[in-house]
This record gives C-alpha cells, sequence and structure tokens, in this order.
C-alpha cells in the first residue's frame, strides 16, 4: 500500500510516560493478528485501553476527552522494544499516530516505522519530560515539521531532532522502498557477481532442495 | 587503524551508500516463519513480485504451531489458522525451502538455522523475528526485521539500514559452576538497562565468551536483542567451526576450507577501535533470576526485590512500580522462595541439547512439585530426537514435565491466546520476555536459567539450583 506522506503535522499530542513500552503492550497478540497489513487501530494498547468487561478504562490516556484523537505520541525510553511484529505500527498509523517522541526506540520498530510513514523521533529525557509537562486537556497542540526536523511543543517551545536524509525523504514523499531499491539490480547483480568470487559457498546453497 | 569484527562484515556486505548514514546492504540468507513470513509472502503476491533468490531463502512452521502431541496444521490462537494456511500456500510456489511440521528440520527459526548450518560465520541473516540476533553466536551478523523488511529482501535480496555504532562487551573472568550463559546475559542487561545497547552492533568478548560452548554463545546473542541491540555476535573461531563442520547446508570439500580461511579473517584487529566498550565480571556472578516486567529487572538469586522510588529518574521510578505492582512483589522481599505455579523450559533462549542436559542432571531422580505445571519444549525435532536418544525425555517425563514437540510454544503463544498459563499464575521461564501478559492474561514471568528452572519446578518456589548440584555431588 502507498504511504501517506508527512510534511508537517499539527494535532494532539498524548503523554504515555513509561519506559520499555514493548509491542506486546502495543499490539497484544490475542487481539487478533490478521494476514493483512491494516485494519490494528483498534487492537492498540488493547490490553491498557480496554476493561475486561470490553470497555474502554477511563485511566488511558487515549481514552480521555482530545487525546482520543492524538495524532503525536510521547513515550519514555526503548519504545518499541521486543517482538518485531509491524502489527505495532500498523495499529498506530491506523489508529491516527504520525510520530512517536522518544529518548530511545527499539530498532526494528524504528526501521518499520519508517516503511510505514510513522517517524519515530528521538529526543532527550529533559525535552521529552519537558514537552509531557506542558500538556493539559485544553493545551496539548503540537506541530511536527519533518522538513526543518522541528517539533514546536504546546508551550511554544522549538527543539530540534534529527531522522537520517534517505528515511526522512521517504517520509516527506510517501515513497515505496522497494520500487527505489529494484531501480540499483544492476548495483546488486554486479554486488553478487563479485562476491560470488569472493565466497562461493554463500551463493552454491548445500543440501537437499524443498 | 585496524578494523573490528562488525566492521569487515558490514563493509563485505555494502551494495550501495544511500548517504547520511544509510547503505544498501546484502542479505545472504533469509528465514521466514509462518507470522510474520505469511503477510510478506502475501504483499509479494499481492503485487505480481517475484522473490530474487529463492535460492538463499528458507522457511519453517514455529510461531503459531502447537506444541501438543499429536499436532496438525490447526491451533488454538485466534486467527493463527490463517497464518498457517497462507504461508504454507504461497511459499512452495517461489521455490523456497520449506521444512514442514513432518520434517526432521523443523523448529524453530534461530535453533535450526545454526544447527542446520544456515547460518554461517561472516554472513548477513534476517527473519522476521526479534530474536534473529540469537544466530550471531556462530559469528553471523544476524538481526531481526518487520514485515516490510522481509519483504523488501524477497524482492530485492536487501535490505536499507543505518550503520549501527559498535560495542564490545567484555566478560572478564570465568564463570562459577552453575552459572550460566543466561545469567551473563540477564546480569548485564540489569547493569546497563533494557536500552543499554540501543543503536550498536554488539560483539560479545572476553574470557568467559571464549570459553562457551556454541550453545551458551546462542543463548548469550539471543537476548542481545533484549539489550536493545541491533545484532548480538561472537566472533568465530575453533568452537565454531567444529561446531558447524559437516551441518547440511554447511560448505563441503574445498568450499569448505576456502570459507573457513575467509571466517578466520573476520576477527577484530588487535588495533581497532570500538564506540563504546563495557565490562563484566563473571568471576563472581551469581545465577540471575527477574522479578518484574523487563528482562532489566533481574537481581542474583538470593538478592531482595529493589525498591522503585530509589530510582532517581521520575520515568524509571514510575516504570518500576508499575512493574512491582504486576509482579505483586514487595521492596526488599527475596525473589528466591517466591511459589510458583509453573515451570517452562523451551524458546529460541535456552531449548537447546545442553539446556536440556543440564536441566535434565537437576530432574534426575526428582519430582515436581504439586501443583507445577511444568512444561518442555525442545527447539527442533531435531533436538528433540536426540534428546529422546539420550533418554532426557524420560527423566523430564518421570519427574513430571510434559514433553511437547518443537516451537515457540508458551514462549509467543500465550502472548497469542494460543497456549498460555492460567489467568494470574507466577510461573519461571527459561525465555526471553517476562512483559506484562507475555504467557497468558495477567501471568508473571520470572526469566532463568533451565538449572533454575528445573530446581525451582521441583522446590515449588524459585531456588538456586546449586543447593540441588552439590546435593548430587555429595552422593
Amino acid at each position: 500500500m502507498s504511504m501517506q506522506p508527512f510534511v508537517t503535522e499539527t494535532g494532539v499530542c498524548a503523554a504515555l510516560m513509561r519506559n520499555n513500552i514493548d509491542t506486546d503492550q502495543i499490539t497484544p497478540g490475542h487481539t487478533g493478528m490478521k494476514v493483512q497489513k491494516t485494519g490494528f487501530g483498534e487492537g492498540l494498547f488493547f490490553n491498557w485501553r480496554y476493561l475486561p468487561d470490553g470497555g474502554d478504562n477511563p485511566d488511558f490516556v487515549l481514552n480521555q476527552g482530545p487525546f482520543r484523537d492524538a495524532k503525536f505520541l510521547l513515550a519514555g525510553a526503548n519504545f518499541g522494544c521486543g517482538s518485531s511484529r509491524e502489527f505495532a505500527v500498523w495499529a498506530l498509523r491506523d489508529f491516527g499516530i504520525r510520530a512517536v517522541i522518544a529518548p530511545s526506540f527499539g530498532a526494528i520498530f524504528t526501521s518499520n516505522c519508517y516503511m510505514n510513514g510513522v517517524a519515530p523521533i528521538i529526543l532527550d529525557e529533559a525535552a521529552v519530560s519537558a514537552i509531557a509537562g506542558e500538556i493539559a486537556p485544553d493545551h496539548c497542540t503540537m506541530t511536527v515539521d519533518l522538513v526543518r526536523q522541528v517539533i514546536l511543543s504546546p508551550g511554544g517551545r522549538e527543539h530540534r531532532f534529527h531522522i537520517p536524509d534517505l528515511q526522512r525523504e521517504r517520509l516527506v514523499e510517501g515513497l515505496d522502498a522497494i520500487d527505489a531499491t529494484r531501480k540499483r539490480d544492476d548495483q546488486i547483480a554486479a554486488f553478487q557477481a563479485a562476491d560470488r568470487l569472493r565466497r562461493p559457498w554463500v551463493y552454491a546453497v548445500e543440501g537437499a532442495a524443498a | 587503524m585496524g578494523r573490528t569484527f562488525f566492521e569487515k562484515v558490514w563493509d563485505d556486505h555494502v551494495v550501495a551508500d544511500l548517504g547520511d548514514g544509510a547503505f544498501l546492504i546484502h542479505i545472504d540468507r533469509h528465514f521466514l516463519h509462518e507470522v510474520s513470513g505469511a503477510v510478506s509472502l502475501k504483499e509479494i503476491d499481492a503485487r505480481h513480485r517475484t522473490v530474487r533468490n529463492p535460492e538463499l531463502t528458507f522457511g519453517t512452521v514455529d510461531h503459531v504451531l502447537e506444541t501438543v502431541p499429536g499436532r496438525g496444521m490447526t491451533t488454538r490462537m485466534p486467527g493463527g489458522d490463517d497464518f498457517l494456511r497462507e504461508f504454507t500456500e504461497r511459499i512452495g510456489p517461489h521455490g523456497i525451502r520449506f521444512f514442514d511440521l513432518h520434517d526432521r528440520r523443523q523448529g524453530i527459526v534461530h535453533v535450526i538455522a545454526p544447527e542446520l548450518g544456515v547460518a554461517l560465520p561472516g554472513m548477513t541473516f534476517i527473519c522476521g523475528d526479534s530474536h534473529t540476533c540469537t544466530v550471531g553466536g556462530v559469528g553471523a551478523f544476524a538481526w531481526g526485521v518487520g514485515s516490510s523488511d522481509s519483504e523488501h529482501a524477497l524482492a530485492t535480496q536487501t535490505v536499507i539500514m543505518t550503520r549501527p555504532k559498535t560495542l564490545r562487551v567484555n566478560f572478564t573472568g570465568q564463570l562459577r559452576p552453575g552459572v550460566h550463559a543466561k545469567d551473563m546475559i540477564l546480569a548485564l542487561i540489569a547493569k546497563y538497562t533494557a536500552d543499554g545497547g540501543t543503536g550498536y552492533a554488539i560483539e560479545f568478548a572476553g574470557e568467559a565468551v571464549r570459553s562457551l560452548p556454541m550453545d551458551g554463545r546462542l543463548t548469550l546473542c539471543n537476548m542481545a536483542v533484549e539489550f536493545g541491540g541491533r545484532t548480538g555476535t561472537v566472533a568465530p573461531d575453533e568452537i565454531t567451526f567444529a561446531y558447524l563442520r559437516d551441518r547440511e547446508f554447511s560448505p563441503r570439500g574445498a568450499d569448505w576450507d576456502r570459507a573457513v580461511a575467509y571466517w578466520r579473517t573476520l576477527p577484530s584487529d588487535a588495533d581497532a577501535a570500538y564506540d563504546m566498550e563495557y565490562e563484566l565480571d563473571c568471576s563472581t556472578l551469581e545465577p540471575q533470576v527477574t522479578w518484574g516486567t523487563s528482562p532489566e529487572h533481574s537481581v542474583a538469586i538470593g538478592g531482595v526485590m529493589p525498591d522503585p522510588a530509589a530510582s532517581a529518574d521520575p520515568i524509571a521510578r514510575t516504570s518500576r512500580q508499575r512493574a512491582a505492582d504486576y509482579a505483586e512483589i514487595e521492596p526488599g522481599a527475596s525473589v528466591m522462595g517466591l511459589p510458583i505455579t509453573g515451570a517452562f523450559i523451551g524458546s529460541c533462549t535456552n531449548s537447546r541439547i545442553d539446556d536440556l542436559r543440564a536441566a535434565a542432571a537437576i530432574l534426575k531422580g526428582r519430582k515436581v512439585a504439586e501443583g507445577v505445571t511444568a512444561i518442555c519444549s525442545p527447539g527442533s525435532t531435531a533436538t528433540k530426537l536426540l534428546a529422546e536418544a539420550e533418554g532426557i525425555d524420560r527423566i523430564f517425563i518421570e519427574a513430571g514435565f510434559e514433553w511437547r514437540e518443537s516451537g515457540c510454544s508458551l514462549c509467543m503463544s500465550g502472548a497469542t491466546g494460543g497456549e498460555s498459563f492460567p489467568r494470574d499464575a507466577r510461573v519461571i521461564a527459561s525465555t526471553n520476555r517476562n512483559f506484562e501478559d507475555r504467557q497468558g492474561p495477567h501471568v508473571r514471568s520470572h526469566l532463568a536459567s533451565p538449572v533454575t528452572v528445573a530446581a525451582s519446578a521441583i522446590a515449588g518456589r524459585i531456588a538456586d539450583a546449586r543447593a540441588f548440584a552439590s546435593k548430587e555431588d555429595e552422593q
């Protein structure tokens, strides 16, 4: 599916200030993993967002007032650690989250974000805590400018961040990575031809075929 | 300036420099399983793309496949049958080698990849599973990817990635008896936190690592992702070569000799520099067990539950308090002695033959405590058959363990509504994640080595396996 371009976005920012929010919590497996890439928004943070009887948990931030429409999520360190399940990013995206802002991210989660038009933005802990401190239900609008790589916090402060050029261009333009790489097939073929001489055992796979 | 092991492997796989730290990296081996693989293959088919190098790609079923005896291609995980069916139907037409549930080569991807010689030193190796870093134990540069990266690799035999920084972890000194690779990695994560390795390609080095047999190295690298690492590796040496020789997909004859000659050039040069170095002294290391909901919540087995209020940082304080509330343990309480109702030996962390042998040595002639559900799921069908040939299955069964088929079992399945421990259970497991609800709804999981799990199953409470081992020695 094509990605939604992300240039400058303004919207509600919700804060979920815990460390080590793992992908099992972002999309618990029992909420129905499906052999597809969309339709996971309802399952986002399922065990935290809903009560055992299926009703909304009023204590959970995404069930509170304007945060139901959050476009940005602030979190503690190591957000998206754990399982590689891309369902976690699909659920955030399907819910409407365009960027997650945290001091650090799980590496696989970061890569999955780039593949799906969600920006994983790293700010240091002091900056994340400062923005979280500014947020109130009637004061939670924030702007993320991916071109200038700047966040304008609800309190009107600017925070600079960096996303590698290639990934940022992909987010801004909504580019499909596979199409872009396939244009380099000659380079891939040349690499393999040279590598085959250097490491023949990599390509001549022993053993019984399927 | 010399190069590190990781830099040598990286340099040999760069297809293109894409600027600002991003590179197009060649993938030597790609393993698929039914969860992320089903989605990748479905997208490939939907867009009428071809698999560029099917001969470099492998597949098996492990994640939602049941591990109960007599299993078939249906699972109690909601929606799981679709993954099994879609994957099985789609993989064949692409000409990808596939080890189905009846194949002796079936097993957990990260257990069978080294066991079959699919993962080799100096190779880039990916799979749509976070614990792919496990096979860094044989000296491969291996890391987990999502379905889209997997799809990218199927279509192009490459992935786009930012070059990680290098981190060397020096495990100094020698392990004392009764202390294992699992204890090394839990202690490391507790010392430097769960994102201590974030942004790094981690190389595990030092005297204690060099002495580890291959199964221990695989356990060590398995949890590199729980440390935030992009990958975890052990540079190849004679132990690696001896382990890989004559494996089904290992090179043979002249190719083997050429491969070993190349592999010998890979270890870091003496003057190579790392971006970061950490150190952990193994000579005083105790067996470890986790108390909370992150692998970083680990203490020595004789230790006590730390006070969350002692954390200086407010976010860490809240997070640790939440973990303590979930685990229902009071600050200052001893972790050893906590009563358990479940014990599990399995998963890509600790389900290999050395793990089963070590646990069997504790279990032999003993019985699992009343009220404890104890389960063992070997990591591969081949491991299961080997264990049965050695009589290990009888020791487990006579002790009161369930002896299962191979697969991810309670490590993965509990969280997906498949096989799981009952609600509110407290269990000890040889797995890698003690996350909330990981092994069933509101199940509290304590991570430990297989011997600690075996000893705890017998005691009915979290126990120090060394007490059991020493009793054995006296007899």
